[in-house]
């Protein structure tokens, strides 16, 4: 079924961005008729090793090989030249074109589209693939699994024979995967090469010939596709250097709810849903870890949270308090503090530090009809001491470093000592020193009595700072569990949406 | 900020240095020396008292529609309808006007001022509206609006407002104790000129030194951010939109009350568009306004008395002046470019890039 040299092979492909090591001298090959999937979690650098081998980024270190020979992959033309396509997570259709104008749109060469090659390009391939899709209808009028069909069909069209599908099933529903491995499965059948990146054990193990691991962006491991999931779940998560920073003598929390969640549902941006019948609830001087891998409702529940997106039903009540339907002041008000993983969104980057620190509680700082500038000044200069923030009280906030944004956002949330305080991913991205600081001020908090539900993708950091955990999955959450039972094969499996055969 | 070559100021005299390089062309074809053309344009109006306070004429309603245009985009509200929003004040102007003929003056202009500016605002805020309620694109709504105000002048002028005595398409005109007074014996410069300096002026205090204006410039720099911060920026928004058109809407009081003491059809030559380019030009600050206000005024005093010493076309004025906008934008744009790529931060929209590049005010 295979042939001995790869189609395409990596070697040693390194790639940084700043402090951050993406991808560490990883090697990988796929082979004509072979299914190779990518796995591991988000941020493991799957998208960005499969982005080089397209041209999207360049590699720091490394070596593309195509059929046993070594190419210079700048951008991708090279690449489609080299027979490579990719199919990413946003589509690159044109959506009030028909399909195939889509399909010329990439071939055509002087002023002319060639629609009617186009067209019969289209209707040979549905043939030869069983991808189904009507030439003639327009773009935008078809379901999302229809226009990954079109976006596989364009790759097809220029002749590509190794094809990197990247989580092609995050925007499926699930009849339309079936369709998509039976694509699949003919298109390997005729000697393509498929890279499927996912984070799905489920999928992988169906679809894979073979399976490489990525953590940390290392490789953790090639293993066949028959590989048992628990194994896969092990080799994705790892095991965990328990740098705990929890006191372990801290006092078992027992208080009052303060942060009560109930049959909380919530659409996503797209209008589909994204959370389905969340409860929890978060009791002062508890830290409640939501671990699970980004995309499953996370995004939505902290913004639900945060006041910025209105559920669809459930209730979210605070100390008591219905906050359903709060905007953000009436959140903050309640005593709430959000730190979301999207830092930058949350300030204002060109506006100053010292005005971003006041921001939320302006009327605090006015004297008369004005802001009072001293006071705005000595807030800052106070705040940006105590919270160790490296920079000017007057530079505007896009030119600090991320750790510093962070330690911006902060700052502005615990002076105002919330009740609760819920954040997501608070030391992505961040250097060492700051992540350290981020999370002892987190402990801090906890250790004075705040609410803390902690959202984040790093299990390390959940198991460090979390009494207890829950699983999301597809908008729900999936499992719940005492960090000091916290079992990592059994955790790995429930993000993968395995939880049932655990 | 730190990048010295690239601040604002310095970017516009640029701008304006190569304005003068590229119409250098353009000028030694209409066969006049471009160094004494450039005198012509920018240093003789500004030598005698009379062409001096014709530029400031000039600059007054330009001065009201750039101050309109710089606070709605600092918003993050792109009001192109100054325009329309001006002849609406205009008409409200040419009504009230003939109504006070029996009341004082320090009664009646009051109450043309403010009446022209609920006209104007009442003509932003459908646009402002459509935007806040249900997200449709104000660039369209208010362009499109401002056709409509045109005709709306012209239906009233060739109709019930047409002059009863000489039965030209003209309002009837308005009374003496509405009429704006001069500020200087013999001269055109007229109280709208004094108006105009206190909206900059306000204007200014407002954006630079209450919370209302931190949360207005908040919302136009990152609506995401500033709703997070807990700032209303629908409600921002609209406050902007209907503050822009009320003041564009004096834009119009002023004209009526201080030029024509009547409603013309020929009352704005776009003295709305020109406001765009006024607050492109002046980075949306106001002080910028103010400056790009008068070099525009001046531009075009200059001009037309070129056209008569130097015997060149008088659309040169113009040439100059739409090069020069265009000199500044793209300037605008390769600092963004530059910018962005030693920042990484997301490129927003070319004026948006003044917005967030402006300094308080």
């Amino acid at each position: 079924m295979t042939d001995s040299t790869p189609a395409l092979e990596l070697r040693g492909i390194t790639k940084r961005f700043g402090d951050l090591v993406a991808n560490d001298g990883i090697d990988f090959d796929v082979r004509g008729g072979e299914v190779h999937a990518l796995l591991g979690e988000n941020g493991a650098g799957k998208t960005t090793v499969m982005r080089i081998a397209y041209g999207l980024t360049q590699a720091d270190a490394g070596q593309i090989l195509v059929g046993g020979h070594a190419l210079a992959i700048r951008a991708p033309r090279d690449a489609i030249g080299a027979g490579i396509g990719m199919v990413t997570q946003h589509f690159a259709l044109v959506r009030p074109m028909t399909v195939a104008e889509n399909l010329a749109l990439g071939r055509s060469r002087g002023l002319r589209l060639d629609l009617s090659q186009a067209g019969r390009r289209a209707s040979d391939a549905s043939e030869r693939f069983g991808i189904r899709i009507d030439p003639t209808a327009r773009v935008e009028d078809l379901s999302v699994g229809e226009q990954q069909r079109v976006e596989i069909l364009k790759a097809l069209s220029r002749d590509c024979r190794i094809l990197i599908l990247d989580e092609p099933t995050a925007v499926l529903v699930p009849g339309e995967v079936d369709a998509l491995f039976a694509t699949l499965r003919a298109l390997v059948a005729d000697g393509l090469s498929i890279v499927f990146i996912s984070h799905k054990l489920a999928e992988v193990r169906a679809i894979s010939d073979r399976v490489s691991v990525l953590r940390r962006g290392k490789l953790a491991g090639t293993v066949a596709g028959s590989t048992d999931e628990r194994e896969l779940a092990r080799l994705m998560v790892g095991r965990p250097t328990f740098g705990v920073e929890r006191p372990p003598d801290a006092t078992v929390p027992s208080g009052a709810f303060a942060l009560s969640l109930r049959g909380l549902h919530a659409t996503g941006p797209q209008g589909l849903p994204a959370l389905s019948e969340v409860s929890l609830e978060v009791r002062a001087g508890e830290i409640v870890g939501v671990a699970g891998v980004s995309g499953n409702g996370q995004t939505e529940l902290v913004e639900v949270l945060s006041g910025m997106r209105r559920p669809t039903a459930g209730s979210v009540s605070v100390g008591g308090v219905e906050l359903s339907r709060a905007d953000p002041a009436r959140m903050m008000r309640a005593g709430v503090g959000r730190i979301p993983e999207d830092r930058h969104a949350s300030l204002i980057g060109d506006l100053s530090v010292a005005y971003n620190l006041v921001l939320e509680r302006l009327d605090d700082f006015r004297r008369g009809g004005r802001i009072d500038e001293r006071m705005v000044r000595e807030h800052a200069a106070e705040l940006m001491e105590r919270f160790d923030i490296r920079a000017r009280a007057d530079d505007p906030v896009a030119s600090l470093s991320g750790g510093n944004i962070q330690k911006v956002l902060l700052a502005r949330v615990l002076s105002r000592d919330p009740r609760v305080i819920v954040v997501s991913q608070p030391t992505r991205g961040l250097d060492v020193g700051a992540t350290e600081y981020v999370r002892e001020q987190l402990l801090a908090r906890r250790a004075a009595g705040a609410a803390i539900l902690l959202v984040s993708e790093d299990l390390d950091e959940l198991l460090a700072l979390a009494d207890r955990l829950v699983v999301m999955y597809e908008g729900r959450i999936v499992g719940e569990m005492a960090v000091a039972d916290a079992d990592l094969e059994h955790l790995g499996m429930l993000m993968a949406g395995r939880g049932m055969a655990a | 900020m730190r990048i010295s070559p690239w601040s604002t100021p310095v970017l516009v005299v640029a701008a304006v240095l190569i304005t003068f390089v590229i119409t250098a062309g353009p000028i030694l074809l209409a066969g006049a020396n471009p160094v004494e053309a450039y005198a012509a344009f920018v240093v003789i109006p500004l030598t005698s008292q009379f062409t001096l306070l014709e530029v400031l004429v000039t600059a007054t309603p330009i001065l009201f529609t750039g101050a309109a245009v710089a606070i709605a985009f600092r918003a993050g509200y792109w009001n192109i309808g100054a325009e329309g929003q001006l002849l609406l004040g205009a008409i409200a102007a040419a009504g009230i006007g003939t109504l006070v003929g029996g009341l004082p003056a320090i009664i009646a202009l009051p109450l043309m001022i403010i009446g022209g500016a609920l006209a104007g605002a009442a003509w932003a805020l459908v646009p402002a509206l459509l935007r806040v309620r249900f997200g449709i694109d104000e660039v369209v709504t208010t362009l499109l609006l401002n056709p409509v105000a045109l005709l709306l002048v012209n239906g009233l002028l060739h109709g019930p407002w047409r002059d009863p005595v000489t039965g030209f398409p003209e309002s009837p005109r308005i009374a003496v104790a509405a009429e704006f007074p001069t500020l200087i014996e013999r001269s055109r410069l007229h109280l709208g000129f004094l108006v105009a300096l206190v909206v900059i002026g306000v204007s200014w205090y407002v954006l630079a030194r209450t919370p209302t204006g931190l949360r207005l410039r908040a919302s136009g720099l990152s609506p995401h951010g500033a709703r997070f911060a807990g700032i209303n920026v629908s409600r921002t928004l609209l406050g902007a939109a209907l503050i822009s058109g009320a003041i564009a809407g004096i834009a119009g009081v002023s004209e009526v009350a201080g030029i024509q003491n009547r409603l013309t059809g020929g009352l704005s030559p776009g003295y709305g568009y020109t406001g765009i380019v006024v607050a492109t030009l002046g980075t949306l600050t106001l002080p910028g306004v103010a400056l790009a206000a008068v070099f525009l005024a001046d531009l075009t005093v200059g001009a037309s008395s070129a056209a008569r010493s130097l015997g060149i076309p008088s659309q040169l004025g113009a040439v100059v002046q739409g090069v020069l906008l265009l000199t500044t934008v793209a300037l605008l744009a390769v600092r963004r470019h530059r910018l962005g790529r030693t920042t990484g931060r997301d490129a927003g929209s070319m004026t948006g890039d003044v917005a967030a590049e402006a300094q308080p005010g």
